[in-house]
């Protein structure tokens, strides 16, 4: 039996001889018809007791009305999408938890992108600033182009007040920082690959935030896969529309992955497999871009993605080369983000730090940030945000470790922001214990 | 490459956590894996453990007092025929070791008695120490509180219907409004998260601790009955501080009603087993399903089975679209059944999806039923038949595979609805299972 031909949802033995129609929202949004999906459910109500935003928030209805039943009321007469389901936070965790393979994310974000769409003034302060959260991309070049200024008055009191008065962007936070020179701009100037190699290549999808504000877990993307004989391509991209499909920006999303698709697809034709250091990332171009597109090679690039630490532990004997490996001795708390554990890889990172010599990771638990991209940064989320997150702080106060670890750039802002700690990602610490700090440092000053 | 264990569990609901925990116990150093899809049953189920209720077929013969006095008679093909039972109470104490003080009734081999959220009362082996106040064979009077907001659970009827089953009490129900809930359809989660963070909530005499204002609301409404009995809401994370924290507010015994799905008890006993999973070293992968398997001989892909010596050399993950191959020694199948998605139907046949492994069925779809629509049926006992070490048979009785064995619901030859035995046989298979995988691997 091969099911390699199955779209993600649905991707189970034995439901392949149910009819499968990948959705394309547009240009054609009022054509899409996910009642099929909507019949399969029974009300179990496992998805609502996984809600996040559901536990904290007695206004949410949560998954199971955001998705079947609304999309059963919308059929029986001309209902609207109800305006609760913008405060869904895309964590995506009811996707995992039905077992009747209902495909909620896939209702939520066609629900969100037709509410926005229809129901949203395109000249409301709500609609603009989410379009600016959900394009971040499109000002970071800005930033990073001048990043001290940008650091500087974005720290400025003055500016968050008028984020949170004028635009709803809460004032509680602070901006990530923007590097002072971008994951590119060190790619470009060390000249590109430095390992050459036909048989092991990879395309590095790095998103937006590597690139912009923690070019640190690039680099050491770069330096773990050169390490181990890669040769390495980073492909033009854009963003991979997470924060679009999170805002009901379909439009601007199908813009960006018609440039990913491409893009990556050309990689692929090199002999590339694409590898995403963002969990998010790796789950829109795995899952959502199937669901929701259907440009030409969309599947065939949501099949060869791979999550960076994944794709080493099959392609390379990963857990071996790390039992050698010793570092000094560093606690962490894990926190495996929504987008981790949706892809089955949120016990990963503890199994491999178990093997390096001198590193305790402490898993936190299977609670969900809170934060979840763009959600936790508009000002009426935040406090809901917060009290999701409060959890996943309390665990790592009780954990013996003062720095915190995860893969996801937006846990590691909620994570930072509820306790203080310094936050890295898991290929930071493969790089340390592969390819070793000293040498970072050189490399570091060499630039 | 692939990703390399010596035991492979498929799975994650109670066969399969147990399966897996067992493979740790009975062979430390051995590298363990869980792989599951979906959540489990366990979210929608009681969190009550029962091993036998009522007779297979019989009934009418009313509640079992001792379940495994009635073990040594069930029909050959019962999963406990096959492990026997010396493993059923092995796999018990096992549970027991496992959960801890978080369950009680094992002083007894008598079937407990536990209310229920529609007011009957039902035998189960273990059950959770919330419910422990709250059984239908103590005889101190009970008010049941129900809550508006709450429509599964009528306090009021469920008490009447104790008492019309001949509970040795008296019963009182009453309906209140739950402090610091408006919603009507507000979920599970959403009670427990209020009372485990004990957040402020207003009420008539200003802003308290969601505890606090609960107990009160409570307090005025008892009328010397010496316990209270609540849905099963009363926290998650620290449901027994929540407990604890109501009884001292009122000076009676709380305690919970199992509720119909979605079960708080049912999440916290998942919560126990995977902390032990953790604790255990288990590698637990989820989210992601098993879609198929290679047999040593690495290009004969045996879609349909095989001979008893074929081994699976890998078998493949779908991890959303990218497919990752995964190897082990040793294999358990705990899919579930027909609920689970371990075994599937479809017009013409029945069959288990990822290996193919015989289900044995009526050739005509009529016969899979029985017209009284509360009578014996035959598909509630699909599934999986196999030998006395669990391995699946084929057709002709041979095992379809040296190195697979299953365990729980993806296994025939019971009805746990009817018998009540959910559960029970999980544990059980579950454990045998591990343990056998555990030992050949090494
Ligand atoms: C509503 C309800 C109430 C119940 N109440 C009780 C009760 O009060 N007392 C009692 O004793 N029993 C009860 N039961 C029965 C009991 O819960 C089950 O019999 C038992 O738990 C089954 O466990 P299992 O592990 O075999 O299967 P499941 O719990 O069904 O678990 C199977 C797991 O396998 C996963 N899976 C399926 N296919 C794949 C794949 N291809 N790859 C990877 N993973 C896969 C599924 O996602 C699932 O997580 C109840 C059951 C239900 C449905
Ligand atoms: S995606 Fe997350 S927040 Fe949205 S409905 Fe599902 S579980 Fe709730
Ligand atoms: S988990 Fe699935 S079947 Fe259950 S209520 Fe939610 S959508 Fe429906």
């Amino acid at each position: 039996m091969s099911d390699a031909e199955q779209p993600t949802d649905d991707h189970v033995p034995g439901a392949e001889e149910e009819e499968f129609e990948p959705v394309q929202v547009f240009p054609e949004a009022e054509e899409m018809d996910l009642r099929p999906g909507a019949d399969n459910c029974y009300k179990c109500s496992t998805c609502d007791t996984n809600c996040p935003v559901a536990e904290v928030d007695d206004e949410f209805p949560g998954p199971k009305f955001q998705g079947p039943e609304q999309w059963r009321l919308k059929r029986q007469d001309d209902h609207d999408v109800d305006d609760s389901v913008m405060k869904c936070s895309n964590c995506m965790r009811c996707d995992s938890a039905c077992p009747s393979e209902v495909p909620l994310s896939q209702m939520h974000n066609t629900a969100r992108g037709e509410y926005v769409e229809e129901n949203m003034d395109k000249l409301s302060r709500e609609y603009i600033r989410n379009r600016i959260l959900a394009n971040y991309r499109r000002l970071a070049p800005l930033a990073a182009a001048f990043p001290r200024t940008a650091n500087f008055v974005m720290g400025l009191s003055v500016t968050k007040w008028m984020g949170e008065k004028v635009l709803g962007i809460t004032s509680e936070r602070e901006f990530p920082e923007f590097a002072t020179e971008t994951f590119r701009e060190w790619w470009t100037k060390r000249g590109g690959a430095k390992v050459e190699n036909p048989d092991k290549r990879i395309a590095y999808f790095h998103g937006c935030y590597s690139n912009y504000n923690t070019p640190e877990v690039a680099k050491a993307l770069v330096r773990v896969y050169e390490h181990l004989g890669y040769e390495i391509m980073v492909p033009d991209q854009s963003c991979s529309g997470t924060p679009m499909f999170a805002n009901g920006m379909l439009e601007d999303a199908r813009r960006a992955a018609e440039t990913n698709v491409r893009e990556l697809a050309a990689a692929l034709e090199e002999g590339a497999d694409i590898v995403a250091s963002c969990s998010s990332c790796s789950m829109s171009l795995r899952q959502e871009y199937p669901e929701l597109f259907d440009f030409e090679d969309t599947e065939t690039v949501a099949a060869n993605t791979w999550d960076a630490v994944e794709y080493l532990r099959v392609h390379e004997d990963l857990e071996g080369e790390l039992e050698e490996t010793s570092v000094d001795g560093e606690e962490f708390a894990y926190h495996a983000p929504c987008h981790s554990r949706n892809q089955g890889l949120d016990g990963q990172t503890i199994e491999l730090m178990e093997l390096i010599d001198g590193i305790e990771a402490h898993d936190v638990g299977d609670s969900c940030s809170g934060i979840s991209g763009t959600y936790g940064w508009k000002e009426e989320n935040y406090e809901t945000s917060m009290k999701i997150g409060e959890e996943m702080f309390e665990h790592m106060d009780d954990a013996p470790a003062e720095t915190g670890l995860t893969e996801c750039p937006t846990c590691s802002m909620q994570m930072e922001h509820g306790t203080g700690y310094e936050i890295k990602h898991t290929l930071e610490v493969l790089e340390a214990a592969l390819v070793g700090t000293d040498d970072a440092d050189g490399r570091r000053e060499a630039g | 490459m692939a990703i390399e264990d010596d035991v492979l569990v498929i799975g994650g609901g109670l066969a399969g956590a147990t399966a897996a925990l067992a493979a740790a116990d009975a062979a430390p150093d051995a590298r363990v894996r869980l792989v599951t899809y979906k959540q489990s049953t366990l979210r929608h189920a009681s969190g009550l453990i029962d091993i036998l209720g009522y007779a297979p077929g019989a009934p009418e013969e009313g509640p079992l007092v001792d379940p495994f006095d009635a073990l040594e008679d069930l029909p050959q093909g019962h999963p406990y025929e096959r492990v026997g039972s010396e493993a059923v109470r092995e796999a018990l104490a096992f549970f027991d070791e496992t959960v801890g003080d978080a369950y009680a009734g094992d002083h007894t081999d008598a079937n407990a008695l536990v209310p229920t959220h529609g007011g009957t009362v039902k035998p189960t082996a273990r059950y959770p120490v919330a419910a422990a106040d709250g059984l239908a064979s103590d005889d101190r009077d009970a008010l049941l509180v129900g809550f508006e907001t709450l429509p599964d659970f009528e306090a009021p009827l469920a008490a009447a219907h104790l008492e019309a089953a001949g509970a040795p009490f008296s019963a009182r129900g009453v309906t209140v409004p739950f402090p610091g809930i408006v919603r009507d359809d507000a979920k599970v989660t959403r009670y427990a998260h209020l009372l485990d963070h004990d957040e402020s909530v207003a009420t008539g005499a200003g802003e308290t601790g969601a505890r606090e204002a609960l107990a009160t609301t409570i307090s005025e409404r008892l009328e010397g009955e010496s316990r209270v009995g609540f849905p099963a809401i009363l926290g998650d994370e620290r449901a027994d501080a929540v407990r604890a924290d109501l009884a001292d507010a009122l000076g009676v015994d709380v305690f919970e009603v199992p509720m119909g799905p979605p079960s708080l008890p049912g999440m916290r006993l998942e919560d126990l087993l995977y902390g032990a999973l953790e604790e255990r070293g288990v590698r637990v992968t989820s989210g992601v399903p098993v879609i198929d398997f290679e047999t040593a001989e690495a290009d004969a892909v045996a879609a349909d089975g095989g001979s008893g010596d074929d081994r699976i050399d890998r078998v493949v993950v779908d991890r959303n679209g990218t497919e990752v191959p995964h190897r082990a020694d040793q294999y358990v199948l705990a899919t579930g059944g027909l609920v689970g998605k371990g075994v599937r139907s479809e017009r013409e046949r029945v069959f288990e999806p990822i290996f193919d492994c015989h289900v044995p069925h009526a050739e005509d779809r009529y016969d899979w039923f029985v017209d009284d629509a509360f009578g014996d049926h035959p598909f509630a006992r699909f599934g999986l038949a196999p030998d006395r070490d669990l391995r699946p048979l084929d057709a002709r009785d041979d095992p379809e595979f040296a190195n697979l064995r299953a365990a729980g619901a993806v296994l025939g030859g019971y009805d746990f609805a009817a018998e009540k035995s959910g559960a029970g046989v999980s544990l059980a298979t579950g454990y045998v299972a591990g343990t056998r995988a555990a030992e050949e691997g090494e």
